[in-house]
């Protein structure tokens, strides 16, 4: 298969930052990339260079078979981007920027049309077509902005973030948008989140960035059973360290790491385990305040490379990437 | 035109792709496409073209009201209303430009949009400009015609009126350079609004109320150096001294030694901006 987006130690620094620390990347065309990390991770700079925003500061990327740095302007022909921001014009209304869209990328009046029907069931805003931007809501934003995004019929999508913001209908609207595009039209989609649940929902692979370092690469559920059958989340109020050793030594636990006031416990045997566990707990000087038993996500994974979880929060800090534009 | 877009499709499934693929649209169609865009944003925003449409025909007013009988009496065969239609001709062209919006587009993210396109990178700025130019013409007009209502004359004729705001309008073109430097340089609204002042020393530090010889040496001085005296001096000529070459080619001089600075400041911020940085 051909490869859509290839990346060789790909570097991008930001003065004494460095947002992008060495990441390489092979996705094959016709996948559903997710890159995944916590806000300021390196993810929206990763997309500005391979989008040809930025420059990189070093290594080399391909997209779709051409140079980022040396031929963009052959990648902007072959690619559509939403960024986190949906980036509109609240001046016009939906059908102008459309059509100035579709005149930009060399359509005629007959192709754009066609391409306005063939993405009918993406922007589905109706009557709102004629309104202003600034009068639409921020799902038709986001509608408008994928469909703004596709209306050349790229051959690879990058969606920075697309449902940051989203109630959970609309991200759901969107998450079946993502899926139809790449399973009927077979576009390359490379999905930024910090949402583990969608990268799982829709990615084919998933690369976890963090500190602008790629620290793992896999499909959802190969990085999930690196981590463990099972999880026990156990938290307490108080140290959790004095329950620390008790638990390790139980038959069947794996292993147990301490973040916070929070214990995970790995298991093979999750069921099997999680009562010796609790029996364990009440002879330990801890007040236990919850205890779960769960399949591992990606946010466990995620805490088994880094030590810290993802932290989901829509008003932290963004990429430098964002900051400098 | 409304787009026509097909409604969703009931069974949620999408029409196969077409074979419709991106290419270059080519320099002009660039240019046409966003110069299209910014004049259909022009009648959305009257809060920016009433003042812009206003300002010089109050000063055109005004200043003959204060300036004629002095004027007059004060120098022999000096018409006042003829010396300062030019003057409120400035007024009306200068500084008038998509400066403002053009920074709206950068921080709302719009800009990275065009740039994510083929579009040719110079067409960004040639087609506000191009919008720009047809719209200082079109605020030319009510000027011109009161001046013709108030009684003033073209002795060149009608081609003389046209070329009248042709020039006119090539200076209000000439000076957007400047805005549009700082709106790329910047993206900073408040540094955009900041640019105006640049208008006073070109506006005032001139023949704009009395001619030369009536200046004292040292803003005699200055007016000596500053090209909007050249362009008042072929703007008047048309009016009054029917074709006058030498007039005209000072002026046209005069545009082109502004524009020449202006243009290369703001492509030069035009191609710090669209860098890959």
């Amino acid at each position: 298969m051909d490869a859509a987006i290839v990346a060789r130690g790909i570097e991008r620094h930001f003065d004494d930052t460095k947002a992008v620390d060495g990441v390489d990347l092979d996705i094959p065309s016709g996948e559903i990339y997710g890159f995944l990390g916590p806000n300021g991770a390196g993810k929206s700079t990763m997309v500005r260079v391979l989008c040809t925003l930025l420059a990189p500061t070093g290594g080399s990327a391909t997209v779709a078979g051409h140079d980022v740095a040396t031929e963009p302007g052959a990648v902007r022909l072959q690619i559509g981007v939403a960024l986190q921001e949906a980036a509109l014009d609240p001046s016009q209304t939906g059908a102008e920027l459309l059509r100035l869209q579709a005149r930009l990328y060399g359509l005629d009046k007959a192709d754009a049309q066609t391409r306005f029907e063939e993405l009918g069931s993406i922007i589905d805003l109706g009557d709102a077509l004629d309104r202003r931007i600034k009068e639409y809501s921020g799902g038709m934003k986001r509608r408008l902005d994928l469909a703004a995004a596709l209306v050349h019929n790229p051959r690879i999508l990058f969606l920075d973030e697309p449902t940051t913001g989203l109630d959970p209908v609309s991200r759901a609207t969107v998450w079946e948008e993502i899926r139809r595009l790449n399973t009927d039209l077979g576009m390359t989609i490379f999905l930024t989140t910090q949402y583990l649940e969608e990268a799982d929902e829709l990615a084919d692979r998933v690369g976890i960035i963090s500190e602008g370092k790629l620290v793992a690469e896999d499909s959802p559920d190969a990085l999930k059973r690196a981590v463990g059958n099972d999880v026990i989340i156990v938290r307490v109020d108080g140290d959790p360290g004095p329950a620390r050793a008790v638990l390790a030594d139980l038959d069947g636990v794996v292993g147990v790491d301490v973040h916070g006031d929070e214990l995970t416990v790995s298991a093979a045997d999750g069921a099997a385990v999680i009562s010796p566990v609790a029996v364990a707990l009440s002879g330990c000087a801890v007040d236990v305040r919850e205890l779960t038993l769960r399949t591992p996500t990606l946010d466990d994974v995620f805490l088994e490379l880094t030590g810290n979880r993802i932290q989901v929060d829509q008003d932290s800090s963004p990429d430098p990437a964002e900051e400098a534009s | 035109m409304t787009a026509r877009i097909a409604p969703a499709d009931p069974d949620g499934v999408v029409v196969p792709s077409s074979t419709i693929r991106a290419s270059r649209a080519g320099f002009a169609r660039d240019v046409v496409s966003v110069a299209g865009r910014a004049i259909r944003a022009l009648p959305r925003e009257p809060e920016a073209i009433i003042p812009a449409l206003m300002v010089p025909l109050f000063f055109f007013v005004v200043n003959i009201g204060s300036l004629q009988e002095l004027g007059e009496q004060a120098i022999p065969g000096l018409d006042v209303k003829a010396f300062q239609l030019p003057v409120a001709i400035i007024f009306a062209v200068t500084g008038v430009s998509r400066a403002a919006a053009l920074v709206t587009d950068i921080q709302d993210g719009y800009f990275d949009r065009l740039l994510l396109t083929p579009i040719t990178r110079p067409a960004l700025l040639l087609g506000l400009m191009v919008a720009d130019f047809t719209l200082v013409c079109a605020l030319s007009i009510p000027v011109l015609v009161l001046g013709l209502l108030v009684g003033v004359s073209f002795g060149t004729g009608v081609i003389g009126m046209v070329v009248f705001v042709l020039l006119a309008g090539s200076w209000g073109l000439a000076f957007t350079g400047f805005p549009y430097a700082i709106a790329l340089k910047t993206g900073n609204p408040a540094a955009v609004n900041s640019s105006f002042i640049l208008f006073f020393p070109f506006a005032f530090l001139t023949t704009a109320f009395l001619p030369r010889e009536a200046l004292t040496s040292w803003l005699d001085t200055i007016a000596g150096y500053n090209p909007v005296t050249y362009l008042l001096d072929g703007l008047r000529s048309l009016l009054s001294d029917g074709w006058d070459g030498e007039a005209l080619l000072k002026a046209v001089g005069a545009v082109l030694g502004v524009a020449t600075i202006s243009m290369t400041l703001c492509f030069r911020a035009l191609q710090g901006r669209v860098a890959q940085r």
